[in-house]
């Protein structure tokens, strides 16, 4: 584990807040955090109070007295950028990476908006500055996907394909386990904060196909760079009950799959084997790594959350040089 | 024996340019996939016979004679060989010694076995297709996959829990040549699309 960091937290969500609560469990110091409205920004390298201003973005819905533009220009090593994903320019996700990184800062990203819309921007800007860019966060969750990728080193990558959407796949194995049909299971998935009140970016498949360009730009190596326009995408409102009874009558089930190679990205519904690995239950997410010399890896675990999430994040803090 | 039958129809078909006879059925239980050793396994053996009657019978006969099991025929009177002859492709089920003595018993009787041994209908893939498949002419939708030489269907299903009218899944066991299979599933997702329905592909390979 590298020496403790003085981390920038922009976005106050699920996956911020969760960094600001825990970086000092990790060793780090959290010296500045921002909301879209509001910031809070350290005197010193003490760091701010995490616990208040998490208490008060509860309480007040903001993170404190100062701008948020202060943050961004707080004397930090490492700015986490957990603002909301955006599609196109994949602002202001991108602008905040790219004044840390002209500012020769590190960026840790769990928003997926610029390595999934503008994968070749952030390595140019990456490349001109002292700073590196990690997003570990951005794809699955806790699991460690994108730094297994580089441990086996891209090349030796020839696919990655998985679930990657827990809301989708809890609504496609609750129908097929109670026999219950896509409104149903949608409404029960919205009353447990599984599924948002609009939950089209996830079943319609456009959460999972981003995360697999983010894949497919980091097996290319640069040779191609991949936006979501390139991706083949389908979600899962056409798939009826019927469909997911005459599946388990043949030892099958439905799950929403992506895959993502050097030559492109395609999320769908697919058939696999109900005693597969790829037919995780429940919001579960899992992928899978098909290798030149390592055989087929299988990685499984949470896929979304807020201190899931985070420790994604940190991991990616403690990679930094 | 079956392929007997089969053989007689498939001589009374001459309005077709390619007709074939398909007995799926027959294939049973067996796993045809393994390619285990001395398990039943699906071969394609190729002929070219002389346009008279009565050849084409007479080129099964040693395939039941032989235990093997026949799979499909295809007569491909369309296609005549410039020496005048019919071309034959035979998709027959047997084990690898049954496999070599149907074809030294063609041989030997004379029948001219232009290819042997490469698999025919080697893989098989399901498929589920979604939408509004009754009013969409389903018979037309099973036809128009028959029609394709790569693939087979071997087993349909229906699930229409609204009845007739509203929206049905149906799933379909697909016998494809080696090698075959994204061909097939091409061309069933081009007849899904013209008719605006929606297909659950399987994983294929190795993955899932």
């Amino acid at each position: 584990m590298s020496d403790g960091k003085r981390l920038a937290v922009v976005g106050a969500g699920a996956v911020g807040g969760s960094v600001v609560d825990l970086a000092a469990e990790y060793g780090h110091t959290v010296v500045a955090f921002a909301d879209s409205s509001s910031a809070a920004v350290a005197g010193d390298d003490s760091g701010i109070d995490a616990a208040a201003a998490l208490d008060r973005k509860a309480d007040e819905g903001t993170v404190g007295d100062a701008d948020p533009d202060d943050a961004l220009h707080a004397d930090y090593d490492v700015l986490v950028e957990a603002t909301p994903t955006t599609l196109g320019d994949a602002e202001p996700g991108f602008s905040h990476l790219q004044t840390a990184l002209e500012r020769d800062r590190h960026v840790v990203l769990a928003n997926k908006g610029p390595v999934a819309e503008r994968y070749g921007d952030v390595r140019d800007l990456e490349r001109n500055s002292a700073g590196q860019v990690r997003f570990e966060a951005t794809v699955g969750g806790a699991i460690p996907i994108v730094s297994t990728v580089e441990d086996l080193s891209p090349s030796h990558v020839t696919a990655a394909r998985g679930i990657l959407n827990g809301t989708a796949n809890f609504i496609l194995s609750r129908m097929a386990a109670e026999g219950i049909d896509y409104e149903h299971v949608l409404a029960e998935a919205q009353d447990l904060g599984v599924a948002e009140a609009d939950p089209t970016f996830d079943v319609e498949g456009t959460d999972a196909a981003l995360k697999c360009v983010i894949l497919a730009n980091v097996l290319s190596e640069g040779e191609r760079e991949f936006t979501l326009s390139d991706a083949d995408v389908e979600g899962i409102t056409n798939v009826p009950g019927s469909a997911l009874e005459l599946a388990a009558e043949d030892g099958r089930t439905i799950r929403l799959v992506g895959e993502a190679t050097r030559d492109g990205i395609r999320v769908g519904p697919r058939l696999v084997p109900q005693n597969a690995a790829l037919a995780v239950t429940g919001t579960r997410n899992i992928v899978q790594l098909e290798t030149t010399h390592a055989g087929q890896l299988n990685l499984s675990g949470r896929g979304a959350g807020g201190p899931e999430t985070a420790s994604a994040v940190l991991g990616d803090v403690g990679r930094l040089e | 024996m079956t392929s007997a039958l089969n053989s007689e129809s498939e001589t009374d078909a001459e309005s077709d340019d390619r007709t074939r006879s398909q007995s799926c059925g027959s294939r049973g239980d067996s796993d045809v996939d393994t390619g285990a050793d001395g398990q039943p396994q699906p071969h394609t053996i190729r002929l070219e016979l002389p346009d008279q009657p009565g050849q084409l019978l007479a080129a099964l006969e040693p395939i039941s004679d032989n235990g093997g099991n026949l799979l499909s025929i295809f007569h491909e009177r369309g296609n005549v060989t410039p020496r005048g002859r019919i071309p034959v492709e035979v998709d027959v089920e047997a084990t690898p010694d049954r496999f070599d003595a149907i074809v030294s018993a063609l041989r030997d009787g004379g029948v001219n076995v232009v290819q042997a041994g490469a698999e025919h209908y080697a893989e098989e893939v399901v498929v589920l297709l979604v939408g509004h498949l009754v009013d969409t002419d389903l018979s037309d939708t099973l036809r128009r996959i028959e029609q394709c030489p790569a693939a087979s269907i071997a087993d349909f299903s229906l699930n229409a829990p609204e009845g007739r009218t509203d929206t049905s899944s149906a799933r379909l066991r697909i016998a494809t040549r080696a090698g075959a299979t994204a061909e097939a599933l091409e061309m069933v997702s081009d007849i899904a699309e013209e008719k605006e329905l929606h297909v659950v592909e399987p994983l294929t390979g190795g993955a899932a």
